[in-house]
């Protein structure tokens, strides 16, 4: 009788506890970035003289003092382009013009005084021969990365066929924002290039909440190419929206994750 | 005891594959190029009047410009302007990022513009419109007249944002223009920006000219020209005009190229029948042979880090491409399909080698892995050739001629561009004739 108790009180502990440990709703959730919101307060006074708000005012004067700027990725260093060499003038063209032209190849970069960064807009280090660098890099690892992408997908499938919607609604969806993706054709076709965005939908198939898995990656040099086809692809969600969700379920499908490869497509 | 096991496992694999994360593998979309509205640039009402700009106008010429470069690419689609739905000030300072979306523009371009004490003050900003956020912003200052070249360079921090890689906007094209009938034609070299506009003359086209090639690293370039019926390298410093022969060959030379780093050239020379490369420093002036074969070497072209050089050669009793070590090692034949390949080239990017290729008569323009794998003919014409990269290795130009009747008439010669995945082939608008096309380096860069 004591041995039955105890084997009862064992089991039963055993499945409670993996019962919190397997439940969704148990689980702590990795911790989310804030969602895309962009508040632009452009502040171009000494150009415009256009008279701020006085809410927006005591916005802009809290940010100065914080000191916290977002630097445009574009930007390239006033230095560095100061070494620049200068446009060569035709035969024609008069000597004195050089100096001028000079100017014109620093550009200022326009700051706006503040501005709520997405996480596209974190600083990047700018370096001009990541391309190149690239390329090469991208034959090197050609074949680690191709184990990796056939890994994703087969866990990919195997998901989606184990749960959620069935494939006729699966093949809907896939269609609809197929529509809607505008594939940058400049892509290199030889770069692993996944993009993984996880999304928080409501019933009616607006998103929620949308989230690129793998967002540090857009911020690292050398990743030009992967943070244009994150952009893109969030554009595709963003423009696909309400998506085409079943009817019923909401559950099962709330939360989704969108692999985006466009490897096969850019191979032609 | 197992069966209790057993249907205690398959409980928690069910429980848990119940509530797993549904994924949808995205692996198409379409291609039709990104919608984007091209904003007027608001002309600030304190510009004043320029010699020789109409400041009025200088908002919509320059929106024109970077309107037609971004069609011309072929990646993007610039909406009407009768479409916009906000004034170019307003738009400049905050966009309805609602409003625009409803024109289907999915990134939009504004900027402002001042003209004062000699000086043309431009600033842009590109706008993510699905995202409703800036993406970038740059200002430039510049003398009024070089508004065409803001114009460049405006579209080429845009294109960079917009698809991660480098531009190709404010560039040149260095080519042999022609005029007069087939057997008397009249080459000159002549140079042009990459959209057509400020054609110049470089010669006089008392000499034959062939071949011009840019120096990677600044405005100089090398040629061919004839001098006492003797083809010969040549070297001119657009900047000065100075022009100088290159090397003191006793026979032919021809076919030159510069290395990356832009101080040696690369180059075929000939005597008695037989021709191979060599370079020559263009410092030291020591040239060294690269190449001793028995056969025809020529057209070498050097990898963007200096580190190989591919080439024709009819070594295998056809002529085929080859790639070597730059000392001129390790020779390996890279081309093995039928047909007859020439004038290799190697992308800036470094992945691949554009190529003319002769088979049966017809000519094409193609590009292959640097080992000669995937092979791509990206073109097909009665006769066309001499490939040159973009800057940033994604478009080809090319020149294409056609066919003459018996007294010569009906030929013309024109410049091609197509982008390297086939799409976009387009006719660049020239002056005149045009042949052997060399397309220059950023020149902002």
């Amino acid at each position: 009788m004591t041995k039955s108790l105890i084997y009862s009180l064992i089991f039963h502990s055993v499945m409670i506890l993996l019962t919190v440990l397997t439940l969704p709703f148990m689980i702590r959730q990795p911790i989310d970035l804030p969602p895309i919101v962009s508040l632009e307060f452009i502040q171009i006074s000494d150009k415009t003289n256009i008279p701020f708000a006085p809410k927006a005012r005591k916005i802009i004067e809290e940010a100065k003092k914080k000191e916290e700027r977002v630097v445009s990725e574009q930007a390239p260093p006033a230095d560095k382009a100061k070494e620049k060499p200068d446009r060569i003038p035709l035969p024609d063209e008069k000597k004195e013009k050089k100096q001028i032209v000079k100017k014109k190849q620093n550009p200022e970069e326009i700051e706006p005084q503040i501005r709520q960064s997405s996480e596209f807009e974190k600083k990047e280090i700018v370096d001009t021969n990541q391309i190149a660098a690239l390329i090469d890099k991208a034959k090197e690892e050609e074949a680690v990365k191709k184990n990796k992408i056939d890994k994703l997908t087969q866990s990919s499938v195997k998901n989606s066929f184990a749960t959620g919607l069935t494939l006729s609604e699966e093949d809907a969806l896939r269609a609809q924002i197929f529509g809607c993706w505008s594939v940058p054709l400049g892509l290199p076709y030889d770069e692993d290039l996944l993009v993984r965005i996880k999304l928080k939908l409501k019933q009616d198939g607006t998103i929620m909440k949308s989230e690129i898995l793998d967002h540090q990656r857009m911020n690292r040099p050398g990743q030009k190419f992967y943070k244009v086809l994150a952009e893109s692809a969030l554009r595709a969600v963003r423009l696909c929206q309400p998506l085409k969700v079943p009817p019923t379920g909401y559950e099962k499908w709330k939360d989704i994750q969108l692999n985006f490869n466009p490897t096969e497509m850019l191979k032609g | 005891m197992k069966r209790f096991f057993l249907a205690l496992a398959v409980y928690f694999i069910s429980l848990n594959s119940l509530y797993a994360l549904i994924e949808v593998d995205i692996t198409r979309g379409n291609l039709n190029p990104l919608p984007i509205a091209v904003s007027p640039l608001h002309v600030d009402i304190k510009s004043v009047e320029h010699e020789g700009v109409r400041v009025k106008e200088l908002g919509n010429n320059i929106s024109a410009i970077i309107e037609k470069n971004f069609k011309n690419t072929g990646l993007f689609n610039p909406l009407k302007k009768e479409a916009f739905v906000q004034k170019p000030d307003i738009a400049h300072l905050k966009p309805r990022f609602e409003d625009w979306r409803l024109i289907k523009a999915q990134a939009l371009v504004t900027g402002k513009l001042l003209v004062k004490d000699g000086k043309l003050k431009v600033e842009f900003r590109l706008w993510d419109l699905t995202a409703a956020k800036e993406m970038t912003a740059l200002a430039f200052t510049t003398t009024p007249s070089n508004w065409r070249r803001v114009a460049h360079i405006i579209s080429d921090k845009i294109y960079e944002r917009l698809t991660g890689e480098e531009g190709y906007f404010d560039t040149r094209i260095i080519y042999v223009s022609e005029k007069g009938p087939k057997s008397e034609r009249i080459k000159k070299l002549a140079i042009m920006d990459q959209d057509g506009a400020n054609t110049k003359y470089l010669t006089l086209g008392n000499e034959l000219v062939l071949t011009p090639r840019f120096n990677p690293t600044n405005q100089m370039i090398t040629y061919l020209s004839y001098f006492r019926n003797m083809p010969r390298v040549y070297l001119l410093d657009i900047e000065t005009g100075v022009q100088e022969v290159v090397g003191n060959f006793p026979g032919m030379t021809f076919a030159p190229r510069f290395s990356p780093d832009g101080k040696k050239i690369i180059m075929s020379f000939a005597e008695d029948g037989n021709s191979d490369i060599y370079t020559m420093d263009l410092e030291t002036r020591v040239v060294e042979r690269i190449t001793n074969h028995s056969s025809i070497d020529t057209s070498p072209s050097f990898s963007p880090d200096g580190k190989y050089i591919t080439f024709n050669s009819d070594r295998s009793g056809l002529q085929q491409l080859y790639v070597m070590r730059s000392d001129g090692s390790n020779v390996k034949r890279i081309t093995f399909g039928k047909g007859i390949y020439g004038t290799p080239v190697w992308s800036p990017r470094g992945d691949l080698i554009a190529f003319t290729k002769m088979r049966k008569g017809r000519f094409y323009i193609g590009v292959m892995r640097t080992d000669g794998s995937g092979e791509r003919l990206l073109t097909e014409n009665f006769y066309q050739e001499a490939p040159s990269w973009s800057p940033n290795g994604r478009v080809l130009v090319f020149y294409r001629e056609t066919k003459a009747g018996s007294k010569g008439e009906g030929f013309s010669a024109t410049l091609w561009s197509i982008d390297i995945t086939g799409y976009n082939e387009r006719k660049l608008t020239t002056k005149t004739d045009a042949s052997d096309p060399s397309w220059s380096s950023l020149l902002s860069k």
